[in-house]
C-alpha cells in the first residue's frame, strides 16, 4: 500500500524514532564531556576515551566478551544451520517436534529462567563428575544454546527458497550428497551464516543475565562489568565506553546489511542471467 | 561409503544440534524441578538431595513441597507475580498504541523509504540492551534532558522525580522494547490489500469506520505477535527494573534473582522460576500460534 501518509501518523513516527534516538545521541554526546560532573558542561574532551585504555578491569572484560562472541557465534552458526538442515531437508525423522520446540524456546523464554536452570545443571554435573568448572566454558556453553535457536530460525527460512534443483543437478552430474550440497546451496545460503554469526556475536556480546548466573568468580563479562558500574549511578568513563560499542555495532550493521544486499542483488541477477 | 552416508548421514546432522540443546536447554529444566523439591542445605550446593541411599541400600525419595507451599504463603512472590504482569500488561498497551500508528506510517511510504525506515527502527535492537537502559537514565534523571527542557520550557518549577519510580519502569520498557512492537506489526500491515479499502470506500464507508472494518482485523496477527514480542519479555524483565526502579518496583525477574544472590536460597529460586514459567505458558502459546499462523500467510 503505497500513499499519501497523513500529518498525524508522520507526527507519530518521528516521535518513537526520537525516543529511539535521543538517548543514545545524549549519551555520546556526553561522553565528550570534559567535566566530570555529569550535569555539567564542561567543554569537548576525548580524555574519557584516554582513561579506558589504562583500565584494566574494563580491558579484561571487554577482551573475555570478544573471546566468548567469537566462539559462541562459530559453535552456534555450525550447530543451527545443522539443524535448519535436518528441520527442512528430512520432513519425518524421531525428535522432530522435541527440535522444533526447542530451537523456538529460546526465543521467548525469560533470560533469568534459562540462567538459573543452566546454573543448576552446571553445579549438579560439577557435583556429579567434576567438570565443568564455572567461567569462560560454561559462559560458552551457555550463549550457544540460545544463540544457535536465532541462526537455525534465521537459516531455516533462507534454506526453504534455495531451490534444490541446482544440487540436483550437481548429484545428476556424479557429485556426492555431501559435495553437492557445498558447491550449491551453501553458497546460496552464506549470507543468511554470515548474518547470524554477527547476531550471534551481538547477543552473546550484550548478554548479562544468564552470563551473572553462569559465570564463575574471575570471570566477568563486559556487560557484567558494566552492570555493576551502572548500578552506581551514570559515570563519564562508562559514557566513552558505551559510545565505542554502540558506533562499532552500528557501523558493523550497516556494512553487513550493504554487504549483504549487494550479494544478493548479484545472486538474482546470476539467476536471471542463467534463465536466459 | 554412499550406503553408510545413506543410512547415517541424516543422524549426523540431526543429532549435534538435538543432543546439544537436550542436554544443555531442556534438561536444566528438569534439574531446577528436581532443586525446587528439595530443601535448603548448609552446603555446596547449597541444597539436599531428594534422591538418597539409606545405611541398608533401599533407595528414599525425599520430596519438599514446601518450596511451592512457601511461596503461596509469603505475599512478596504473589505481590511480585501480580506486579509484573500489571507492569508488562501496561507498558504493552503503550506500546501498541505509539507502535501501531508508526508502522502504519512506515507501510505508506514508498518500498526505498521503507527499507531506510527499517533499518532505523531495526538499529537499536542491535545495540546493547544494557546500554541503552543506561542511556535512558541520561534523559530522566532529575538533571537529565527532559527535565532540563521541561524547566526551560517552563512547563514545570521542579524537577520532576521520574529515577527510581514506576514510571522510569514504563519508560524503560517502551523504550526498549517498541522495534519489536513495529517490526510484526509492519510485517501484516504491509501485506494489506489497498483495493479492499478502496471498495469500502467506494460503498460510502468514512476512512475511521474502514479502519476498524478492515484495517484492524487483517491487523490482528501482527497486534498479537507484536504484544507478545513486547509482553513476555517484559514480564520477566530484571535489568529495567534494577537500574530504573525504586525499591517498590519488585519485579519477578528481580526477586529471583536476589532469591538467589542474596539470599542463596536455590530451592526456592527454583520453584519461582518453575511457576513463572507455567505462568507464561498461556501468552507463549498464543504467540507461537499466531506466528506459525502468520508464516503460513
Amino acid at each position: 500500500m503505497n500513499e499519501r501518509v497523513s500529518p498525524f501518523l508522520l507526527t507519530i513516527l518521528c516521535i518513537g524514532i526520537a525516543i529511539l534516538y535521543v538517548p543514545i545521541i545524549v549519551l555520546i554526546a556526553y561522553s565528550f564531556n570534559a567535566s566530570a560532573l555529569v550535569s555539567v558542561w564542561g567543554g569537548f574532551s576525548t580524555s574519557w576515551y584516554g582513561a579506558l585504555l589504562h583500565n584494566e578491569q574494563i580491558l579484561d572484560a571487554a577482551w573475555l566478551s570478544l573471546k566468548v562472541g567469537v566462539v559462541v557465534s562459530t559453535g552456534a552458526v555450525m550447530l543451527g544451520t545443522l539443524a535448519a538442515i535436518g528441520l527442512v531437508r528430512f520432513a519425518r525423522f524421531r525428535g522432530r517436534l522435541l527440535l522444533i520446540g526447542m530451537v523456538n524456546a529460546p526465543l521467548v523464554m525469560p533470560e533469568i529462567v534459562t540462567g538459573i536452570t543452566q546454573l543448576l545443571l552446571f553445579i549438579s554435573m560439577l557435583h556429579l563428575i567434576g567438570w565443568p568448572h564455572r567461567g569462560f566454558l560454561t559462559i560458552v556453553i551457555a550463549h550457544i544454546a540460545f544463540c544457535t535457536a536465532y541462526v537455525t530460525i534465521t537459516v531455516q527460512s533462507r534454506l526453504r527458497t534455495v531451490d534444490r534443483s541446482l544440487e540436483e543437478a550437481a548429484m545428476d552430474l556424479g557429485s556426492g550428497p555431501v559435495r553437492a550440497f557445498l558447491d550449491t546451496t551453501l553458497p546460496a545460503i552464506m549470507p543468511a551464516l554470515a548474518s547470524s554469526w554477527l547476531l550471534s556475536f551481538t547477543l552473546s556480546l550484550d548478554d548479562l543475565v544468564i552470563s551473572s548466573f553462569v559465570s564463575g568468580p574471575g570471570a566477568s563479562t563486559l556487560p557484567m562489568v558494566i552492570f555493576s558500574k551502572v548500578k552506581l549511578g551514570v559515570s563519564p568513563d562508562i559514557n566513552a565506553l558505551a559510545s565505542l560499542v554502540i558506533g562499532a555495532v552500528g557501523v558493523c550493521v550497516v556494512l553487513a546489511g550493504y554487504l549483504m544486499r549487494r550479494t544478493e542483488r548479484q545472486r538474482v541477477l546470476d539467476m536471471q542471467l542463467a534463465e536466459r | 561409503m554412499s550406503a553408510w552416508l545413506r543410512r547415517y548421514g541424516k543422524w549426523m546432522i540431526i543429532l549435534p544440534p538435538l543432543l546439544y540443546l537436550l542436554v544443555f536447554f531442556l534438561i536444566p529444566f528438569a534439574f531446577a524441578l528436581k532443586i525446587s523439591l528439595s530443601e535448603t542445605a548448609l552446603r555446596v550446593p547449597p541444597f539436599t538431595d531428594i534422591l538418597t541411599l539409606s545405611t541398608d541400600g533401599h533407595p528414599h525419595l525425599a520430596l519438599n513441597f514446601g518450596n511451592f507451599k512457601y511461596l503461596f504463603t509469603d505475599e512478596v512472590y504473589g505481590l511480585s507475580y501480580l506486579y509484573s504482569l500489571k507492569t508488562a500488561f501496561f507498558s504493552t498497551l503503550i506500546c501498541l498504541a505509539l507502535g501501531y500508528p508508526m508502522a502504519y506510517a512506515i507501510a505508506r511510504t514508498s518500498k526505498s523509504t521503507q527499507n531506510i525506515l527499517l533499518l532505523i527502527i531495526i538499529l537499536p535492537f542491535w545495540t546493547s540492551f544494557l546500554l541503552r537502559v543506561y542511556a535512558l537514565e541520561g534523559i530522566i534523571r532529575e538533571n537529565g534532558l527532559l527535565n532540563t527542557a521541561l524547566l526551560w520550557l517552563g512547563v514545570i518549577h521542579h524537577p520532576l522525580q521520574i529515577m527510581r519510580t514506576t514510571l522510569a519502569v514504563y519508560f524503560g520498557i517502551i523504550y526498549s522494547y517498541l522495534p519489536f512492537m513495529v517490526l510484526p506489526l509492519f510485517a501484516t500491515l504491509e501485506k494489506l490489500d489497498n483495493s479492499l479499502l478502496e471498495a469500502a470506500a467506494d460503498l460510502g464507508s468514512p476512512p475511521w469506520r474502514s479502519f476498524l472494518d478492515v484495517t484492524l482485523p487483517l491487523s490482528m496477527p501482527g497486534i498479537i505477535a507484536g504484544s507478545m514480542l513486547v509482553f513476555i519479555p517484559a514480564i520477566g524483565e530484571f535489568v529495567i527494573p534494577t537500574l530504573l526502579g525504586g525499591p517498590d518496583n519488585l519485579m519477578i525477574g528481580r526477586v529471583l534473582w536476589d532469591e538467589f544472590f542474596g539470599n542463596r536460597d536455590w530451592p526456592v529460586a527454583s520453584a519461582v522460576a518453575i511457576v513463572f514459567l507455567i505462568l507464561l505458558v498461556g501468552p507463549i502459546a498464543l504467540y507461537q500460534h499466531y506466528n506459525t499462523q502468520q508464516l503460513e500467510v
